[in-house]
């Protein structure tokens, strides 16, 4: 059963179209890429589905409930939880307080429970050694890193993640391979929007190619890559996996 | 992992929290031995820190930026005024009253100018209170637009001598700055105050985790709209007089509340205090030039909002987070770790 499902979304600002009748479904358990030239409508579809922008149509579904109506905090409450392409820290908070909010709030859990949470997390993304450091103070890359370690002290079910690999070195790229891969291991749903293709590749199960807010291509990674939509999109570049 | 801890203490904030604690006492023994001209002044710094620390937590943490407060101010007076006079309460009866009164009032206008942004919230929340003003106006039993006088009776009823009653007008200012500061620091603390601070760093985020922006904000509104007209009620206890004008006034209950968590630094709670100390020291050193003194107050504004925008706390915050009431939280155990 699909843990997440868009049925003909749609969202335009004035005559942007952003999302044009888009539908797709993630199943549980399953780790979705997401690629597409910049302006396409990743990061809208985004907003969309985690209730940061009302849709204009469509309906959304989680977990068999209809979420279409629902405020961004309550679907994050319910399970899907996100982090941000141009990172959104707490920038007076420290950064343990920053993964703290999540794990209070996001995950619900009691202050015991979310220490624990909090400390765990930054340990497993690298950020422990800056707990006490003001969010607001870090570089570009811990800033990403502080995305995702925050989406991952919300305790969801369903994590987006928008372009978390870029600007990391090799090795710092194996590293975020492993912990995605870990946390796919744990049962939770992906949803991961990546330039960074080889990444990408070596974590999902299947691929949509989103332009103009219409989603032009769909299957298994290495299909999708060969695909004629794909090579013109990304003139020249070969898929690597 | 087990060697981690987290706590919110640090020896700079024990020590302050125990300085904290002997300036109350001092404070409150002070009816002994400060003047009454000083007892007064006591009283009204105490009074503004309360308005100032109040606003703060609106507008420096919920990013309501109310220039209206004095809605709440003036009604409190008013209340208070009323349930005395015209309801024959006990003035200990009528705090509570005002408190209330305050708070319930407060809820359906907040649902009504939180449909406006930024701006237009601010103007909205100023229309909200000259709205107040013109209607107290029009209360003839408290004196319409000329205003009224406390009834000696009710004075009397606080206290017996002159000296009584002003120690006690004193003790409750300092009653007030503990309660209200006692109370935001322990609201910071909380669930909701974490919340609350996330919110003031970002409300995009903060959605996004869970935490619901509207209903935090109406609770900081409505709570904060409470205690600003139990404020309101003891500084017209302590003036003795009201009149819309002096009630409602933009300049007493607003200008000088915003100059204050300005310069102090807002969105801290040390900042209010801070600003406070030094709104009282500018006005007390600089009155007597007259018109002097409030260009003076406008270049300190001007001068630190340019050089600190953070404020006077934001500078000795600094990078590092500094702060004397422990509300941060902070891991302990990492050097242990060899990181």
């Amino acid at each position: 059963m699909a843990i997440l499902e868009l049925s003909g979304v749609k969202k335009a600002f004035g005559s942007i179209i952003v999302a044009d009748d888009q539908s797709w479904s993630l199943a549980e358990g399953e780790a979705l890429g997401v690629l597409g030239p910049n302006g396409a409508g990743k990061t809208s579809m985004f907003n969309l589905a985690t209730g940061t922008l009302p849709v204009d149509g469509g309906t959304i579904h989680y977990d068999g409930k209809d979420i279409t109506s629902w405020s961004a905090a309550r679907r994050c409450r319910a399970g899907i939880s996100r982090s941000f392409q141009v990172p959104q820290p707490f920038g007076g908070m420290t950064v343990y307080e920053n993964a703290y909010v999540a794990a209070t709030h996001g995950a619900g859990l009691s202050s015991r429970k979310a220490e624990a949470t909090s400390l765990d997390v930054l340990e497993r993304t690298g950020l422990v050694k800056k707990a006490n450091v003001l969010a607001g103070g870090l570089t570009l890359l811990d800033r990403k890193r502080l995305e995702l370690a925050r989406a991952m002290c919300a305790r969801p079910r369903v994590l987006l993640l928008d372009e978390i690999a870029g600007g990391l070195t090799e090795n710092e790229c194996h590293a975020l391979i492993d912990t995605i891969k870990a946390l796919r291991n744990t049962g939770i749903s992906i949803v991961w929007i990546e330039h960074v293709v080889h990444a990408l590749l070596a974590v999902v199960d299947r691929l949509i190619v989103i332009d103009f807010g219409k989603k032009i291509a769909e299957g298994n990674p290495k299909t999708v890559m060969e695909s004629n939509e794909v090579r013109e999109i990304y003139l020249g570049i070969e898929a690597d996996a | 992992m087990d060697t981690l801890k987290v706590s919110r203490a640090t020896r700079l904030s024990t020590m302050a929290m125990v300085m904290l604690a002997l300036i109350v006492v001092v404070m409150a023994a002070a009816p002994w031995w400060a003047g009454r001209a000083d007892l007064r002044l006591f009283g009204e710094i105490f009074l503004y820190m309360s308005l100032a620390t109040l606003w703060n937590l609106l507008a420096g943490y919920a990013g309501l930026v109310s220039v209206g407060q004095q809605a709440y101010v003036g009604l409190g007076g008013y209340v208070f005024f009323a349930a005395t006079m015209l309801w024959g309460m006990s003035p200990f009866i009528a705090f509570p009253v005002a408190m209330v009164l305050g708070a319930a009032i407060s809820a359906p206008i907040a649902f009504l100018i939180f449909r406006l942004r930024g701006a237009y919230f601010a103007i909205g929340t100023w229309v909200v209170a000259e709205v107040f003003r013109l209607s107290f106006a029009q209360v003839s039993a408290l004196g319409g637009g000329s205003g009224t006088s406390l009834t000696t009776a009710i004075v009397k009823d606080l206290a017996s001598g002159r000296d009584g009653r002003e120690a006690l007008a004193y003790w409750f200012a300092l009653g007030l700055v503990v309660v209200v500061v006692g109370a935001v620091f322990f609201f910071l603390r909380s669930r909701q105050g974490v919340a609350l601070t996330a919110i003031r760093d970002n409300e995009l985020a903060a959605s996004s985790l869970g935490i619901d922006v509207w209903r935090t904000k109406f609770l900081v509104y409505v709570v904060t709209a409470g205690l600003t007209t139990l404020t309101g009620a003891l500084i017209f206890l302590q003036k003795l007089r009201i009149s819309p004008d002096a009630a409602f006034s933009t300049n007493d209950w607003t200008a000088f509340v915003i100059f204050i968590v300005v310069i102090g630094g807002i969105g801290t709670i040390e900042g209010p205090i801070i600003g406070t100390l030094v709104f009282f020291a500018l006005r007390e050193t600089l009155a007597d030039f007259g018109t002097i003194y409030l260009i003076a107050l406008g270049f300190v504004a001007i001068l630190i909002m340019l050089k600190t925008p953070n404020g006077l706390w934001g500078l000795v915050r600094g990078r590092r987070g500094i702060e004397l009431f422990p509300l941060s939280q902070r891991v302990r155990g990492l050097s242990e770790k060899g990181t």
